[in-house]
């Protein structure tokens, strides 16, 4: 038998397939589909999707394969030298057309008050290989339906069963909590149970499902497909920075759905991205300028909110005046900020507002691993985070590299809920983590590898253990190796101390240094001057040497302050607080003494720095409601009114170049300094930013805030830590600090540390309380 | 089928306490058949032994006691305690008698052989006894013992050349 003829220019490992006669080269062991989608061939197909494990039970994506006396799955027939595949043969779309007959046998013919209709894969399909004309006149089944909680509505009788969102929250979303039940003619798609759907990732379910039997609950009848407009936009919740589009109908963002990029969020959205529109329409939403006048608040116009803006800031001006800017601002915000309080002579400007220790003046630290780096890790090191909740999508590259067999380890203030196993795993309360810390370090020293002089002496009184060697050795032998320093390590009071043991541990073992950014802007703000110049102080000693006069921009006290307490305490002493705000919330209210109403991020031109340095442009996608206008362009109108230099620009292009003119701010090296050793006594408050609570607008998104995993205040203590106060689960507790008092249910929970109090923050309860590390004093109610 | 709504009773279920030790060695044995990585094969087996141990069907809590047990996620448990028509998942009779009514006992008087059952024991194919003592299983395939037609499966003994006598005898046997 003669050898095959072999084709010179097929590359390794390819073979010669042809489809529909166009000859074409696949990868050995990729699946008809693959090619044909390289190639553009349309194949008709509902439960194959690019990024789900292949299933082949729809079976609409039949093909006629020469040799083959059966057609053949396209999406599950891996290819073979000198395949000659028929995609729109007659044997190949009969038994497509076949299998459409079967597939509308239970379908309702609802499409009129469907939700995905006009966006609809059996819609369009049925268009193309449907009959016109239904044979079946036997009673169609129908489904009872389930509620899956406040973001994902159902309807299952539209179910086609392609599995595809089964396999989304078992494969990708890695909890497992939809299935097939019964069979045959009865298998349904459910939970069994009756739960809600608790994935920070579940929303992408209303995405792969090609018909609609999940849709997306608060867009429910608001809008059909065709009346809404695409824009642009990106997710301003956390650094991610992924791609969405933001669809609107006359300005206002009715929902999210992902636009697709592969190096940040592949085709997912996080639900905090998905969801967070509905804050924007919040009742609080701030539409006209408010003023103080004699105690009460009153509307004013812009002309007088301006003047008495300029009035003030011509007393309060230079050493007096702080700006304390919210960490998810735009660069040309930041900008002009920053040349705005430089003109008026301070040097106080900073948008680390969560972070409370400044010792080592970090600033702008972001991912020096690209998403695809991620997933390719083979060892990977969680100092201080709860990645999950704190970037949900690069969580999913985590896990991606996990279930491939990669090493995760993890050292934590709380044993967090994670969808993948660790290899090792720390828990340790706030003082005990740095201990915990300087071991891992340790046992990087002994790699071989200098210790920087600001560690050396913490490192001289460390011990280390076997456990914390065989951590550090697993890093160095992993091919691909990263840390990543998460929102935990980074808000902790000893956050230098941590960072440089967690940077000298990636150093010694050759892994990527990794840095979560505390706002989705943090590393864009570095760059752009938001922080204190030389000499100028940090944002929270400008609290704790109170000013005269505060500019807050964007931010909202108590929230979204590390320190919440003092941010209240300061602010309410200060004698002019002007907010930059889009809502206007009680809190702001008993502090601030002018309130200029700023269009939020979707209503504006804004360019924001992703965690991995990419600068991303959008333009506004929705109108801001009444009177709000871009903060750009009242800081123009400020800057005119006060006379300043650099502000008689027209529009945000000139910002934009001038932004580009400016010489290119270094991000500040980091201080070869750290803070001292704390020895921990008492209860040590923990603090993490509860997941749907991180900004203004995700804690006004009502749908969010029903979800469960916004699961509301409470105080989270170790079995013995209870104990010991003689407190149980669900007893009442008083917790009393300096700003405030809180009255919360205690959880009891072993993944909490013993002499640590977890307190997430965000939360109305326990915005005011005494910060991360602080020693709580607890009573029972 | 509509959910059952029994997440809260069953969100906090420990194997330890809901499985008995019969139960959970019944389950080991089977485990121990299996590659370690290859739990989820044990899964059937766990459920029927489950469901000896409630005397004859799946309470929502045992069947995610299962699944904890095999630490698997527990929708695998539920799909599959759904998909058998070997499971019960809601309370039956603690007797499973289940008549075949396949072509073959079809054509040997299965029919006569259900009619007696339903008068004699006042219940419809599908329901147990108000005493809980029998429970007359809707059998949905063959039951593979056509040459000894019409038979029926008690409790999983195999009874064939099924006659009314027969039949009576069998079920005042029953505890």
């Amino acid at each position: 038998m003669s050898a095959q003829p072999v084709n010179p220019n097929t590359p390794p490992d390819h073979v010669n397939i042809e489809i529909d006669g166009k000859p074409m080269t696949a990868p050995k062991g990729s699946m008809i589909i693959h090619a044909a989608d390289k190639a553009g061939v349309p194949i008709p197909r509902f439960c194959y999707h690019d990024k789900l494990p292949i299933a082949a039970n729809c079976r609409m994506c039949l093909v006629e394969v020469e040799k083959s006396p059966k057609p053949m799955p396209a999406c599950a027939t891996p290819v073979m030298e000198g395949m000659k595949v028929q995609t729109r043969s007659q044997k190949a779309l009969s038994s497509q057309r076949n299998v459409m007959e079967f597939l509308l046998i239970n379908h309702p013919l609802d499409c009129p008050i469907c939700d995905q209709g006009g966006e609809c894969e059996l819609q369009d399909i049925s268009m193309g290989y449907g009959r016109s004309v239904s044979r079946f006149v036997e009673r169609k089944r129908a489904v009872a339906d389930e509620d899956i909680g406040p973001l994902i509505a159902t309807e299952m009788t539209r179910c086609i069963q392609c599995t595809r969102c089964v396999r989304f929250v078992g494969e990708v979303a890695g909890t497992y909590e939809l299935g097939g039940m019964s069979r045959g003619e009865n298998l349904e798609i459910g939970t069994y149970v009756g739960k809600t759907i608790e994935s920070e990732i579940g929303g992408n379910i209303i995405d792969v499902c090609p018909v609609g039997a999940l849709t997306n609950k608060p867009f429910r009848f608001q809008a059909r497909a065709w009346e809404l407009i695409a824009r642009e936009g990106l997710g301003y919740h956390d650094a991610q920075g992924s791609n969405l589009w933001l669809h609107t109908r006359r300005g206002e963002v009715l929902r999210h759905v992902p636009r697709d990029n592969e190096a940040i969020n592949e085709c997912w959205l996080s639900d905090r991205d998905r969801y967070s529109h509905q804050g924007l329409y919040a009742d609080d939403r701030a539409t006209q300028p408010l003023m103080k006048k004699n105690g009460e608040w009153a509307a004013v116009s812009w002309e007088q909110a301006l003047d008495a803006v300029a009035e003030k800031l011509r007393t309060v001006r230079g050493d007096d005046l702080g700006a304390l800017v919210h960490p998810a601002t735009s660069n040309e915000e930041g900008h002009l900020l920053a040349e705005f309080v430089r003109a008026l002579g301070s040097k106080h400007i900073d948008h680390r507002l969560r972070q409370l220790d400044f010792t080592d003046a970090a600033a702008g630290w972001g991912f020096a691993s690209s998403m695809a780096e991620v997933e390719k890790a083979d060892a990977v090191f969680l100092l201080g985070s709860n990645l999950r909740h704190e970037l949900p999508l690069v969580n999913h590259r985590v896990r991606k590299a996990a279930k491939r067999g990669a090493k995760v380890y993890a050292l934590n203030p709380i044993d967090f809920d994670f969808n993948y196993d660790f290899a090792g795993k720390v828990i340790a309360a706030p003082a005990a983590l740095v201990d915990e810390a300087a071991k891992l370090a340790k046992a990087a020293a002994e790699l071989g590898v200098d210790v920087p002089t600001e560690l050396a002496a913490l490192l001289a009184s460390a011990a280390t253990d076997d456990a914390a060697r065989a951590q550090a050795k697993a890093l160095k032998d992993a091919s691909g190796s990263l840390l990543i320093f998460g929102e935990s390590a980074a808000m902790h009071p000893q956050a230098s101390l941590l960072r440089a043991c967690a940077r000298f541990v990636a150093q010694a073992t050759d892994s990527a240094y990794n840095e979560v950014p505390l706002g989705a802007n943090a590393i864009g703000l570095s760059r752009v001057g938001a922080l204190p110049a030389a000499g100028g102080l940090d944002a929270r000693t400008m609290l704790a040497l109170p000013r005269k006069g505060y500019l807050v921009y964007g931010a909202e006290p108590p929230f979204d302050f590390g320190d919440g307490g003092l941010a209240m305490t300061s602010l309410s002493k200060a004698d002019a607080v002007i907010a930059f705000s889009a809502f206007a919330s009680e809190a702001l209210k008993a502090v601030a003494t002018i309130i200029l109403p700023i269009a939020a991020l979707p209503e504006i031109e804004a360019t924001l720095v992703n965690f991995n340095g990419t600068s991303q442009s959008v333009n506004a996608g929705a109108k801001p409601p009444g009177e709000a206008r871009p903060g750009w362009k009242v800081l123009r109108a400020l800057g005119a009114k006060l006379g300043l230099t650099g502000f008689d620009f027209t529009d945000i292009g000139e910002v934009r170049a001038a932004l580009a003119a400016k010489p290119a701010q270094t991000v500040p090296q980091l201080q070869a300094k750290i803070a001292s050793r704390h020895d921990g006594k008492g209860l040590a408050r923990i603090a993490s930013v509860a997941i749907y609570r991180a900004d203004a607008v995700l804690r006004r998104a009502a749908a969010l805030q029903a979800h469960p995993l916004n699961s509301g205040a409470g105080l989270g203590l170790n079995p013995a830590d209870a104990a010991g106060l003689g407190v149980e689960n669900g007893s009442m507790v008083k917790i009393n600090g300096a700003a405030g008092t809180a009255t919360l249910p205690v959880v009891v929970s072993a993944g909490v540390p013993r002499g640590g109090a977890w307190l997430e923050a965000g939360y109305v309860e326990t915005a005011a309380l005494p910060a991360y590390g602080a020693e709580l004093s607890i009573s029972k109610a | 089928m509509k959910a059952t709504g029994t997440y809260n009773q069953v969100k906090d279920v420990d194997p330890l306490v809901a499985l008995t030790e019969h139960t959970r060695k019944h389950i080991d044995h089977w485990v121990s058949k299996f590659p370690p990585d290859r739990k989820r094969s044990a899964l059937i087996q766990g459920l029927m032994a489950a469901q000896e141990q409630q005397g004859g069907y799946l309470t929502d809590e045992l069947t995610t006691a299962v699944a904890r047990y095999l630490d698997l996620p527990t929708v695998w448990a539920y799909e599959v305690a759904s998909f058998y028509s070997m499971f019960e998942t809601s309370p039956v009779g603690r007797n499973n008698v289940a008549i075949c009514t396949n072509i073959s006992c079809w054509l040997n008087g299965a029919e006569d052989v259900v009619r007696h059952c339903e008068k004699k024991l006042g219940v419809k194919l599908g329901e147990s006894t108000s005493d809980g003592r029998i429970y007359l299983k809707r059998e949905e395939e063959c039951l593979a013992a056509c040459c000894g037609a019409p038979m029926m499966v008690v409790n999983g003994h195999y009874h064939e050349n099924l006659t009314t006598e027969s039949v009576d005898q069998i079920l005042d046997g029953l505890k």
